[in-house]
């Protein structure tokens, strides 16, 4: 197991995977903005939410990277194709399991059984986060295949 | 159809909406002033799109903005009962902001029956990109109306049942005393949307409205005459104002007729630098120095990326705007097609936005500001440009493209420029520049003006050198200290204008060709009149009266248009207009110095 290729790879992955999806946010692709989602967890504050999330987004992609190389490590294989697969189960686990649960911990976000209350305002994402843009799961797939790619590609060249 | 007149403005200083004295929003551009119109009903009311919410029975009307605010309020008396509908923009400070989430844009319309029953009726029908785009709208339930509009949200939520229709939703409801009913529209491109809940959130987001708009208004430092109208005045310039930017466009509306049923129809949501000098001083003069400063910063910053030279108008972040372009499936404001968006006057040869830009820096110095390395030489670059080129024709204020001519008025804006220049040269604002260039051009350009701009067998200064049609746009020649108001010539070419260009005491044509392509009378030359009256041109009696009728020519909110039908009283053309509510300013501003140096003369 090698600690720094995981801290370097993992950080340079989550920013490539944050960059991919802000740019499918501003290509029109979708509307889902993950770090105003997940900042808006801790402050009401639209700017302010960006920047928290950004951080938890960094510190979400630390630690889902540390899985990846743990499946490296186990099967004692890195390649770009791997990482890749890893990428499209990960997306699709975000997708179909880890966005739909936000309206039961997100402390602001209304869920479509109870609509918007004084607290819970933010739009619940709905099957697939299809509610952010029809194309969000084409994004989100995209974005977490090439996190997977990054990781898989390199992580053994870290190891010298 | 309503009549321009009947329409009331709502905003939040990003964009603004126009609501009808009927209850229907009619026009409305998300996210922007220029971006593509949700609700074009003003334009075509079959096609364009719009939410109305009105009693099923005939009802009387009336309405009127929050003291000091632009929230309207639309009183609807039917025989069964009356209700209230409270349109607006929620607007907070930003320290309000921090403890609540906030839609990126929201319009808040709340019906409340104030006596006995009636039953309404709201169709909602939006009709996305200048209702070029189908709108499929989904029921969400509890989540309300939904609008994907490519990557735009745009969600309507309400206690209220829609039916989906074809086009548009609709619902009915009848209201008794003390029931209310709200409506919230938002728009969002960014997810996970904000859907703002209805009920005591509304009361509150209204009341921080109403205390902002009248913390903004309570500002006003002015303390002169026609106080009210001064500020309903600011108040719906500042409507116009993005504040991102701090830019102001010239008009909310594109293709509004300046004569009704001819093509006389553009596009206003856009930032023309002529209007500049004009809006730094209203601004001043009403101690909103934290907006003038904005808006002097927004000219410096947007001008530089066509240095030394500079373009008619710019858009609300300064950058170049597209050619117009028709959209033939809107009939137009009563039939008057074609509808246009985008502007083409932006390749236009104009030498009076050099005047502009330099008086309105000049303002912002005479307000105590300083001018930093870049801007000094920014300024000068700009009086280099005016020397090189001022013998050149050009297409004047009114940007007129056949034939380019030696406007008198571009000229005077040409010796405005560098007078200014020269006079923050003296005051120590250029440092390091020798003015004998500036000097020398601006004798040679009075020298031509006083020449070739006036004709002595008309005895007035005209439109054009060595012309003899007759142009309103000459009573700005004594507000830039070119000639005294008082002067010999300025009153007799103000004889000769009110001779020719006046159908109706106080209201003026800008030009004789104007009055043959039957536009109304410009509201701007209006007040432009009663500033020449205030400032010494007539007596201070004559400058009130003429106040006085412009006045009953705005709607009964205290709006103006472009211009007014001389023959009905009707508003014509683009609606608001930044350029005559900045005129009634300016007005009111020099008729209180007048009545200020009176009453110090009378003691």
């Amino acid at each position: 197991m090698n600690w720094s290729g995981w801290l370097l790879l993992g950080f340079l992955s989550t920013l490539v995977l944050t960059t991919i999806l802000s740019a499918s946010q501003g290509l029109g692709l979708t509307r889902m903005n993950i770090p105003y989602m997940l900042g808006t967890m801790f402050t009401p504050n639209r700017d302010r939410a960006k920047i928290i999330g950004i951080f938890f987004h960094i510190i979400n992609g630390w630690i889902f990277s540390l899985i990846y190389i743990l499946t490296f490590e186990v099967f004692d294989i890195a390649t770009w194709w791997l990482g890749g697969i890893l990428g499209f189960i990960h997306g699709m686990f975000v997708l179909m399991v880890g966005i739909p649960a936000l309206p039961g911990i997100h402390p602001r976000m209304a869920s479509e059984q109870q609509g918007p209350t004084v607290v819970r305002q933010l739009e619940p994402p709905g099957f697939m986060a299809l509610h952010y843009g029809i194309r969000t799961p084409i994004s989100v797939i995209i974005a977490h295949v090439v996190f997977g790619c990054i990781l898989g590609g390199f992580y053994f060249l870290t190891k010298g | 159809m309503e009549k321009i007149q009947d329409y009331a403005i709502i905003g939040n200083g990003r964009t603004a909406a126009l609501v009808s004295r009927g209850g229907s929003i009619d026009w409305l551009c998300w996210p922007r002033y220029d971006s593509p119109s949700l609700f074009a009903g003003i334009l075509d009311s079959e096609v364009g799109g719009s939410w109305k919410i009105a009693p099923l029975k005939p009802a009387e009307i009336k309405r009127q903005y929050i003291e000091g605010t632009n929230v309207l309020q639309t009183r609807f008396s039917t025989d069964s009962g009356v209700i209230i509908i409270t349109d607006f923009m929620p607007a907070f400070s930003e320290k309000d902001r921090e403890h609540s989430l906030q839609p990126e844009q929201e319009i808040v319309r709340r019906v409340e029956c104030v006596q006995g029953e009636v039953e309404i009726q709201v169709v909602f029908d939006p009709r996305p990109n200048y209702a070029r785009d189908k709108a499929v709208i989904q029921d969400e339930k509890l989540l309300g109306l939904r609008l994907e509009i490519g990557r735009q949200l745009i969600t309507l939520r309400s206690d209220v049942k829609f039916t989906l229709k074809e086009k548009g939703a609709w619902a009915q409801i009848k209201l008794k005393a003390n029931q209310t009913l709200d409506l919230s529209l938002t728009f969002t491109d960014e997810g996970p949307a904000v859907l703002p809940p209805l009920g005591d959130p509304i009361s509150r987001k209204l009341a921080l409205t109403i205390d902002w708009w009248q913390e903004w208004s309570n500002k006003v430092t002015y303390n002169g005459p026609y106080r009210a109208q001064v500020i309903r005045s600011a108040l719906a310039l500042k409507l116009l104002g993005f504040a991102p930017s701090g830019t102001f466009i010239a008009a909310l509306t594109t293709s509004l007729p300046e004569c009704v049923g001819g093509k006389l129809n553009w596009d206003y949501r856009f930032c023309w630098l002529r209007d500049a000098a004009f809006t730094v001083r209203a601004l001043f003069g009403l101690g909103y120095k934290e907006e003038a400063e904005a808006f002097v910063s927004w000219l410096l910053h947007s001008t530089r990326l066509t240095l030394p030279k500079l373009i008619v108008l710019y858009d609300i972040y300064g950058e170049d705007i597209d050619n117009d372009v028709e959209l033939p499936h809107l009939k137009g404001y009563k039939g008057s097609a074609p509808v246009r968006i985008g502007n083409g006057v932006r390749t236009f040869f104009e030498l009076d936005i050099y005047g502009e830009v330099i008086e309105g820096v000049a303002h912002l110095v005479h307000a105590g500001g300083t001018l930093d390395h870049e801007t000094q030489k920014m300024l000068c670059g700009f009086g280099e440009y005016v020397c090189k080129n001022w013998q050149k024709p050009d297409t004047g204020i009114w940007e007129r493209m056949h034939p380019l001519k030696h406007y008198t008025h571009s000229k005077l804006m040409c010796w405005v420029a560098l007078d200014r220049l020269i006079e923050l040269q003296n005051r120590g604002q250029l440092k390091n520049k020798s003015n004998d260039t500036f000097v020398e051009h601006r004798r040679l350009i009075r020298k031509e003006i006083e020449e070739k701009g006036w004709n002595s067998k008309l005895q007035s200064y005209t439109q054009a050198f060595d012309g003899e049609e007759l142009d309103s746009v000459i009573f700005a020649m004594p507000l830039y200290g070119f000639d005294g108001p008082t002067s010999m010539r300025m009153q007799q070419t103000l004889q000769r204008i009110k001779e020719k260009l006046s159908p109706k005491p106080s209201l003026f044509y800008r030009f004789e060709k104007s009055i043959q392509e039957g536009e109304g009378t410009f509201g701007l030359c209006s007040f432009w009149y009663a500033e020449f009256l205030a400032r010494g041109g007539g007596s201070l009696q004559e400058a009130h009266q003429a106040f006085n009728q412009i006045l009953p020519y705005a709607n009964d909110l205290g709006l103006f248009s472009e211009e007014i039908d001389p023959n009905s009283g009707d508003a014509l053309g683009n609606f608001p207009q930044a350029f005559t509510h900045v005129g009634l300013i300016n007005a009111a501003l020099s008729l209180a110095e007048r009545e200020k140096k009176e009453n110090k003369g009378s003691i």
